[in-house]
């Protein structure tokens, strides 16, 4: 009996690990993929890439990167991710703090006014002709401002600061410390956990973000994100694949194949920011989501 | 001069004052929009003023009946297929967590959680990049598939229609399960370890301690989370759905917000396209408040 029950527990154990490894595999693999398969002459990878790179070489990564406006998009993408992010976070934590000050004329309606904006939108279609009537069409602006302050993010920035000891903020205020001068030196520095914790996700928003560029930068191709760039290239090569179906001689094949280097090459590039600093902010994730689901 | 002073004074006000800019922003950017719900009732050209087209009552309602009716129909189907194939998939984070939980190893279990999140901070054109390098014609799934003898010839998965709903909801979980996990993994610590001792000194086993202990333990978080997406049943994706948009598939991927995209920026009939995007947020805001009702019942006190 005792027996009995120890081997199945050992059958669970080892199942239980082969289930998670399976899952990690499924997780982990499709970046490995394409990874070494950017990494591969295009010529070889057309007779299949697994685990290594077949014939390595970087010149995948030379060609997309001498590619018309690349490194310009990588720069709109970078550009929009540090003014995004920091606008966020600013916006965000001072309309937070101003929100906990009860001594606020109107306070409740303020703050109600900005968290019911959570639970409607006013759709597609409206944001657009909106966004265009604010002057926001063929604009860098339009990347940054509509996410600037997010109801949500305000409730759990003010959620955080009022649970910090008011005493400190009461002693500043006896020594004659303005309101910005509170904020600035007293309140951000102890909000560091939850004003990370935001940055982190709205630096995964921007730099992820790819619709509002395919929407309103139409006339303004050079204002456009290596999200689109991928996106372009991604729909160029889909073209070239439906035709591969059609040829059957492998030479023209392999001279077909390539534009499938080039897409795995640009969604790499595209990726590695995200898978580097991923590990270092996982665990903002994480707190984020417990904060969250607190509130919730 | 003296009564500016006087205001500036006035910390009540001051502080106000102060607010007001963000206000007048989240009025801008959020309620602003709303006007637009009046082009509903017009026929609405980009460019022309209002004022200038032509009012044309509910005439642009009556299309949902009428000339958009297969459409809709459709649209309408498919986004309640992928709405309840989400509530059916909505326990699989909960067992993720519970299997996870059971794995002996603390640093294993980290790091599992840590690979099996990344798929949520992945765009969904790089996502869709990913699919096709692996499904392709001559992508390593065909190449598998075929070398074991599983297919005799390659599969199409991105331009077959009857894969789609059981793809994308499949995708939806290797997107979400383990980010979803996170949640329940602190709900489970945060059970009182005396309950699971109780348990095995009355002779329960690894399974016992699961059905009697773990899963109660997680059910309040599992309802909370499931009457909360009830209010968001319609928003059922959209980026994804609009990057695996192809014409071999278009019948069964075709969902409420890429059918608002398509028929109002693509097609540029606004005034449908709004009347449809109003509808859906209206619906929206209905089914919030019927399920806020439900938790308010159950728990005392709502969501909101």
């Amino acid at each position: 009996m005792k027996h009995k029950a120890n081997a199945n527990s050992k059958i669970f154990t080892v199942a239980n690990y082969g289930f998670f490894i399976l899952a990690m595999f499924a997780c982990i693999y499709p970046f490995w993929y394409i990874f070494v398969f950017s990494l591969s002459d295009p010529m070889q990878a057309i007779r299949g890439v697994y685990f290594l790179p077949r014939g390595f070489t970087l010149q995948n990564y030379l060609d997309v990167f001498t590619r018309p406006g690349i490194l310009q998009a990588a720069g709109v993408s970078v550009l929009r991710t540090v003014t995004g992010t920091t606008l966020t976070v600013l916006a965000c934590s001072f309309f937070a703090y101003l929100c906990t000050k009860q001594k606020m004329y109107f306070r409740k309606f303020v703050y109600r006014f900005t968290v019911v904006t959570m639970y409607f939108n006013a759709g597609l279609i409206p944001w657009f002709l909106t966004m265009r009537a604010y002057g926001l069409n063929n604009n860098f602006l339009v990347y940054i401002l509509p996410s600037a302050i997010g109801a949500f993010n305000v409730i759990l920035i003010k959620t955080f600061i009022e649970q910090l000891p008011a005493s400190l903020e009461e002693a500043a205020h006896i020594d004659g410390a303005g309101v910005f001068t509170v904020f600035f030196k007293i309140i951000m520095p102890l909000s560091t956990p939850i004003l990370a914790t935001i940055a982190v996700f709205s630096a995964v928003h921007h730099w992820n973000s790819w619709f509002d560029n395919l929407i309103f930068m139409v006339g303004r191709p050079e204002l456009n994100t290596l999200q689109l760039m991928l996106w372009n290239i991604l729909n160029q090569a889909a073209l070239q694949a439906t035709r591969i179906t059609e040829l059957a001689q492998a030479e023209q094949l392999a001279r077909q194949q390539s534009p499938v280097t080039i897409r795995m090459t640009a969604t790499m590039i595209v990726t590695f920011p995200i898978l580097f600093v991923y590990p270092f902010a996982q665990r903002y994730f994480v707190k984020g989501i417990m904060i969250g689901a607190i509130k919730g | 001069m003296a009564l500016l002073k006087k205001l500036y004074g006035n910390e009540r006000l001051r502080l106000l004052v102060l607010a007001l800019p963000f206000v007048v922003f989240v009025f801008m950017f959020a309620y602003v929009p709303l006007a637009g719900w009046i082009t509903t009732l017009y026929h609405y050209r980009p460019g022309v003023p209002l004022s200038r087209s032509p009012f044309v009552g509910l005439d642009n309602f009556r299309l949902i009946t009428t000339f958009y009716r297969t459409q809709v129909l459709g649209v309408l189907r498919n986004t309640l297929i992928f709405a309840v194939l989400g509530l059916l998939s909505s326990p699989i984070p909960m067992f993720f967590a519970i299997f996870l939980n059971e794995l002996g190893s603390i640093k294993f279990k980290r790091f599992v959680q840590t690979v099996t999140t990344l798929p949520n901070f992945i765009s969904w054109v790089i996502i869709f990049s990913l699919a096709f390098a692996l499904f392709r014609e001559a992508g390593p799934v065909n190449d598998a598939l075929l070398s074991l003898g599983i297919v005799e010839s390659p599969t199409m998965l991105l331009g077959n229609a009857n894969a789609v709903y059981i793809f994308h909801t499949m995708m939806g979980w290797w997107r979400h399960t383990g980010w979803g996990a996170i949640i329940y993994i602190a709900a489970i610590a945060g059970i009182d370890s005396e309950l699971y001792d109780a348990a095995s000194v009355d002779g329960a086993g690894r399974w016992g301690r699961i059905r009697h202990i773990t899963i109660p333990g997680l059910m309040p978080t599992y309802l909370v989370l499931l009457l909360l997406s009830i209010g968001n049943l319609l928003s059922v994706g959209f980026e994804q759905q609009l990057v695996f948009m192809n014409s071999m598939v278009i019948t069964r991927l075709d969902i409420i917000d890429t059918f608002v995209f398509r028929v109002g920026l693509q097609n540029h009939d606004f005034s449908f396209a709004t009347v449809v995007g109003m509808l859906r947020t209206l619906i929206s805001i209905l089914l919030l408040f019927t399920a806020n009702a439900v938790v308010k019942r159950v728990r005392g006190h709502g969501l909101i």
